[in-house]
């Protein structure tokens, strides 16, 4: 038992391939953009860190990345600190940057070439073209990146950013301010990348982006990591809907036959609410409308309401405010 | 040690030269060339020697330093400033990269490149006058020290500057009237006692005046005071720069 119990902590700990610990940040302006923020992330998933401008989403990554130094606090990736080891842990991320930051003019082919030896590795042609034809790019390799397209650019923003085979990939907002159908084809590739094992953490403030490819989700907010959680575990809150039951007759309070269902009356007596589970076989409906007129609730009018993982997160967002 | 990436970025700055030839290597020869025609025929015909040597020849390794300081400046500035204001510099700094790997790469491409261009003006210049190096030897050490230097100091200029016009700032304002009042067309020796004194402010003075020692065997300050300097003035670019990669100044938040 005890062998077993240390082995789900080895497999455990062997899962997680970046550990954050009490992450701070403050800008030289003062600004708190990090608060005690802490998360595991686990090999092989896709986590979706959603919030609003300027919650603190690109600075945690960018942490990460090397790119910004933290105030306090730890980040170790597959084990290693990011600071002390930053060798070990750069070579294994990738990042797309959210702005279209590549050198206007140079080729294709050589600003891949050029990403792969900054992270010691030797040219591989065929490794390069592979990338090149995986994201569409093969025709475009001599072509100089000022004469690209938007959805080109961010194209090769991700073949730099996967050249080195890393096994981390950070997207910062990959889909901000391009159209829906090259939306889909960052989720392709995406799903294609996290099948081939890699470890897939995005930034987002669209939540349909988080609800479609994410594992988990992760929102933050005026840099508190407000929660994470198994995308399931929020769709089962998405799955909750309202009842809202308007009655003929005022009432003062609910008659004891219903309390089993739960019910919330509004204030001024007028309605009762009822949340239910859609996901589950039975709603409970028939019984409760059964229930109420045995009651002697007579009802006037009846609407349904279901919260989003919107609602979820701007009633987080708020609630923290 | 990451040579790899090293390579790169001194191959990539090596070949932004090849792409600008015109800007990086042909525009400094012909103005050089021009200053030969002007300052070497047209003006020195009437000016015999200079410390005992033909002007013509004098003004050699004055020109060549007027060069190399501007060029260093520009292309190790350029060649950092440049990916800064793109923002594709993020690249560099989440590589598995160290800062003296940065280095070696940004600023050992520059020194490379004015090294060339050093060589270039010094080939050109021999088709106007009959160039003898007397001490082969101490020319080669020099140029490769001020090479290393300025590109260093432009490095520096290019962490620092935040826009085109800054950048331009210190080469047009400080370099260039430096350069001119270092001796380049002139001994210093020339010059009434008061203004020799300010000279000696100058450390364009000591770079010209060594780099002309190795040409000539003669010189407006001593040979040792010129290594020196120019070892001092690396020595400050060199804290510079450690002080800005370890403040990650303009590069990190």
């Amino acid at each position: 038992m005890l062998m077993s119990f240390k082995l789900f902590k080895l497999l455990n700990k062997m899962n997680t391939i970046i550990s954050i610990k009490n992450i701070t940040k403050t800008y030289a302006s003062g600004h708190e953009a990090l608060k005690e923020i802490n998360l595991e992330i686990k090999e092989g998933e896709i986590l979706a860190l959603l919030g609003p401008n300027g919650a603190g989403k690109t600075t945690l990554i960018s942490i990460i990345c090397g790119l910004v130094s933290p105030t306090g606090g730890t980040v170790k990736v597959n084990g290693f600190d990011i600071i002390t080891d930053y060798r070990k842990t750069r070579a294994l991320i990738g990042l797309v940057p959210q702005e279209l930051t590549l050198p206007a003019f140079e080729t294709v082919i050589n600003t891949l070439n050029f990403s792969r030896g900054l992270f010691g590795k030797k040219p591989d042609k065929a490794f390069v073209e592979k990338m090149l034809t995986d994201l569409t790019l093969l025709d475009k390799k001599d072509t100089e990146i000022r004469m690209l397209s938007g959805g080109m650019k961010r194209r090769v923003l991700i073949a730099k950013a996967l050249i080195h085979e890393p096994r981390i990939l950070f997207l910062d907002e990959p889909t901000a301010g391009v159209d829906v159908e090259l939306r889909k084809d960052m989720w392709n590739i995406v799903r294609r990348l996290r099948e081939s094992g890699v470890t897939i953490i995005l930034t987002t403030h669209y939540i349909e982006e988080a609800e479609e490819i994410a594992d988990r989700v992760g929102v933050i907010s005026d840099g508190v990591l407000l929660l994470v959680d198994e995308k399931q575990a929020l769709m089962q809150k998405l799955g909750k809907k309202c009842l809202i039951i308007e009655l003929r007759e005022k009432i003062s309070a609910i008659p004891a036959s219903l309390l089993s269902y739960h019910l919330v009356l509004s204030e001024n007596g007028s309605k009762v609410t009822y949340t239910y589970d859609t996901q589950r076989e039975r709603t409970g409906i028939t019984l409760l409308i059964k229930a109420m007129n045995k009651a002697g609730l007579e009802i006037k009018d009846l609407q349904t309401a279901q919260s989003s993982l919107e609602d979820i997160f701007v009633n987080l967002v708020s609630e923290k405010k | 040690m990451n040579f790899q990436a090293v390579k790169v970025i001194y191959k990539y700055e090596m070949l932004r030269a090849w792409k600008t030839l015109f800007q990086s290597i042909a525009s400094p020869v012909i103005s050089t060339s021009l200053y030969f025609v002007v300052f070497g025929s047209a003006i020195g015909s009437r000016i015999e020697t200079v410390d005992g040597i033909p002007y013509g020849l004098f003004i050699v390794p004055g020109l060549t330093m007027l060069s190399l300081l501007t060029q260093s400046l520009n292309n190790a500035a350029f060649g950092i400033f440049f990916p800064r204001f793109t923002g594709a510099i993020y690249e560099v700094m989440s590589a598995p990269i160290s800062h003296f790997e940065i280095l070696l790469g940004y600023v050992g491409s520059a020194a490379s490149k004015s090294f060339i261009l050093g060589l270039i003006i010094l080939t050109t210049a021999n088709l106007f006058v009959d160039l003898h190096i007397q001490h082969p030897f101490w020319m080669l050490a020099f140029l490769i020290l001020t090479c290393v230097s300025f590109s260093l100091f432009g490095f520096i200029i290019g962490l620092w500057a935040s826009n085109f016009d800054k950048l331009q700032l210190i080469p047009l304002l400080v370099i260039t009237p430096l350069v001119f009042l270092g001796g380049s067309f002139y001994s210093i020796n020339m010059l009434p006692p008061f203004w020799q004194t300010v000279t000696l402010f100058n450390p364009v003075v000591y770079l010209i005046s060594g780099f002309r020692w190795s040409f000539f065997g003669v010189s407006d300050v001593s040979v040792g005071l010129s290594l020196a300097m120019i070892l001092l003035f690396l020595s400050l670019c060199i804290a510079m720069v450690s002080w800005m990669f370890k403040t990650g100044y303009r590069l990190k938040d």
